[in-house]
């Protein structure tokens, strides 16, 4: 081909283009330098900022899942809160029976406690994910409209099940003891249980994107999110990628079911339900199927959610629904739309 | 005697409430490159697509050496050597080059041998290895979508029209390296509405109109027989040229 060969060129990406694309990184700075500006008190700020961050994260754990799950399946889940609130039920189950060790004043132990609460919550969904896979989604899959009926159902039915299992009841659980009281940075009390949930949520962005960007299920993940028959083409079995990445959809969710009841310190059936709307938010304003957009929209959601409600309250309750809209009528894919063939 | 490493016979495609193939009967030799020509519509990517298993046949046999392949899914398909280049080329734009190559090499890690002579054929790749493939021009990502194929050697490459919307100098590129591809006896069925290059690289050529194929034998005997041409394509190979 030496003689025939044409010079190798790439088309480059114009400069104002590069920049658009790095724009929404910059987005949770922003918001977080307003708010600084809007509340002028810095303890203030700083303990809110935290807040917004802890509230982000774990809202990014149960929603990382969910865009990961559309992104690749294209399946819209509304059942996904149902896997928040079993997994909420499954850790305080666990930490009822530990409740010597949640009670200890031994940090180790307190520890101990909640990771085996985690790791209990998150294999009962992993699991729950896959009898909801084969049972529920397999075959509606490419039927939106299906889709969002029979997970709405499967919803339906995960919170009667709770009902059964645990009671109508809501049930209240106090934080271990390591986790409970705050630690003071000049005068700002920033409560420890955030601290936690902000490095949790840190160390699974990183380990996400590292699985995404490193391994190769990741690469498979990423190629099968924009064309999932050149996957196939190419010798992979994608309902097998399907339903590993629902699984561990759904065991996020369960991981943050739990790391939300602990911060509420109270867990109800429909809790999953309730916090969806956020999720969806999350998933819609990042953009479906893509993990770093929900993480920036996650912490937008958080901030905007924690300096809204101190500043004017009544303005909170609509604050992520107008973040959506502005964001959509900025980007109406989402901040970082997801590239999928025809 | 050629032995015949494909062959359709009798095969029905329907997609949604559209009849698209009626009874399709193909031979593809081995060792050789078979193109299928014929207008637009006439059901040339569809019955790649069936052969890979993407589109179900309702009725009829595919057989890959002699074994059914006709209700194997896509993967089981590829694992049994066939390779696909599609029409839109499937490249995965968010991935590198790279990243690429290394998912179509789906039984194991890359043959660095192998990777040296893709990278000799279609010098782009070597050149941008590492970056984002949705960054390279359209030949470009032709190049890679034929190099994902044949990263690992196969029995069959199914090639949907690689020269579509090419510059001429690309056109140029991509027939060279086919027929380099050519020598080493790799099975190629290439659909192509370029019968300029068709002819260049082709040893047999079926013809389709209608969901059926109307003409199959060498490809020598089409080129030398303008009437013929006239006849199943409405077409002359000049006005092509």
């Amino acid at each position: 081909m030496s003689e025939t060969a044409i010079k190798p060129r790439i088309e480059k990406v114009p400069f104002r283009e590069q920049v658009m694309q790095k724009l929404p990184v910059l987005l949770v700075p922003g918001v977080a330098l307003l708010g600084l500006a809007a509340i002028g008190n810095p303890a203030s700020w700083l303990t809110l900022t935290v807040a917004g961050l802890a509230m982000g994260m774990m809202i990014f754990i149960m929603a990382s899942g969910l865009t990961v799950v559309f992104g690749l399946m294209d399946v819209i889940n509304f059942g996904h809160g149902a896997f928040v609130a079993v997994g909420a039920f499954v850790g305080f189950t666990v930490l009822a029976w530990l409740a010597g060790w949640t009670a200890s004043p031994s940090v180790m132990l307190n520890l101990a406690a909640v990771l085996l609460a985690i790791l209990a919550a998150m294999v009962v969904t992993g699991m729950l994910g896959y009898a909801f896979e084969r049972v529920i989604v397999m075959p509606v899959y490419g039927e939106h409209l299906k889709q969002i009926l029979v997970t709405m159902g499967g919803l339906i039915v995960a919170q009667q099940m709770i009902y059964v299992v645990w009671g109508p009841d809501e049930l209240h659980i106090s934080r271990p003891a390591a986790f409970q009281g705050s630690v003071v940075f000049g005068e700002a009390a920033i409560e420890k249980y955030r601290l936690v949930a902000v490095a949790i949520g840190l160390a699974l962005f990183l380990a996400m994107r590292h699985v995404l960007k490193n391994t190769k299920v990741g690469l498979l993940v990423r190629a099968g999110v924009e064309n999932g028959e050149m996957v196939e083409a190419l010798g992979y079995r994608i309902r097998r990628l399907f339903l590993i990445v629902f699984m561990t959809g759904s065991a996020l969710a369960g991981l943050g079911g739990v790391m939300w009841g602990l911060y509420q310190e109270t867990i109800t059936a429909h809790m999953g339900s309730e916090i969806m709307v956020l999720v969806f938010i999350v998933v819609i304003i990042g953009g479906l199927g893509s993990v770093e957009g929900c993480f920036i929209g996650a912490l937008l959601v958080g901030l905007l959610a924690n300096y809204t409600a101190f500043l004017a309250p009544k303005v909170a309750l609509i604050s992520t629904i107008a973040l959506m809209v502005v964001i959509l009528m900025w980007r109406p894919q989402g901040l970082y739309p997801v590239v999928k063939a025809k | 005697m050629v032995d015949i490493l494909l062959s359709l016979s009798g095969v029905h495609t329907l997609i949604g409430p559209y009849h698209i193939l009626q009874g399709v009967d193909l031979a593809v030799p081995e060792g050789g490159v078979t193109v299928l020509l014929g207008r637009n519509g006439a059901g040339k990517t569809t019955t790649l697509r069936t052969i890979m298993g993407l589109w179900t046949a309702s009725q009829g046999d595919i057989r890959l050496a002699d074994h059914l392949i006709t209700q194997l899914d896509t993967p089981e398909i590829s694992r049994r050597g066939v390779a696909y280049v599609p029409e839109d080329m499937g490249i995965f734009t968010d991935l590198t080059v790279a990243e690429n190559m290394l998912l179509a090499a789906s039984s194991g890690p890359i043959d660095q041998q192998r990777l040296a002579w893709i990278k000799d054929l279609f010098p782009p790749i070597g050149t941008f290895w590492e970056a984002s493939a949705g960054t390279l021009s359209g030949g470009q990502k032709q190049m890679l979508s034929v190099a994902r194929a044949i990263i690992e050697p196969r029995r069959l490459i199914l090639i949907d029209e690689p020269t579509k919307g090419l510059a001429p100098a690309i056109i140029n590129a991509m027939t060279e390296a086919l027929r380099e591809l050519k020598q080493t006896d790799t099975t190629i069925l290439l659909v192509e509405q370029n019968f300029a290059m068709a002819s260049a690289i082709g040893d047999t050529v079926a013809v389709m109109d209608d969901g059926r194929i109307i003409h199959s034998g060498q490809m020598s005997e089409l080129v030398e027989d303008e009437g013929l041409q006239e006849r199943l394509m409405g077409l002359s190979l000049e006005a092509h040229q």
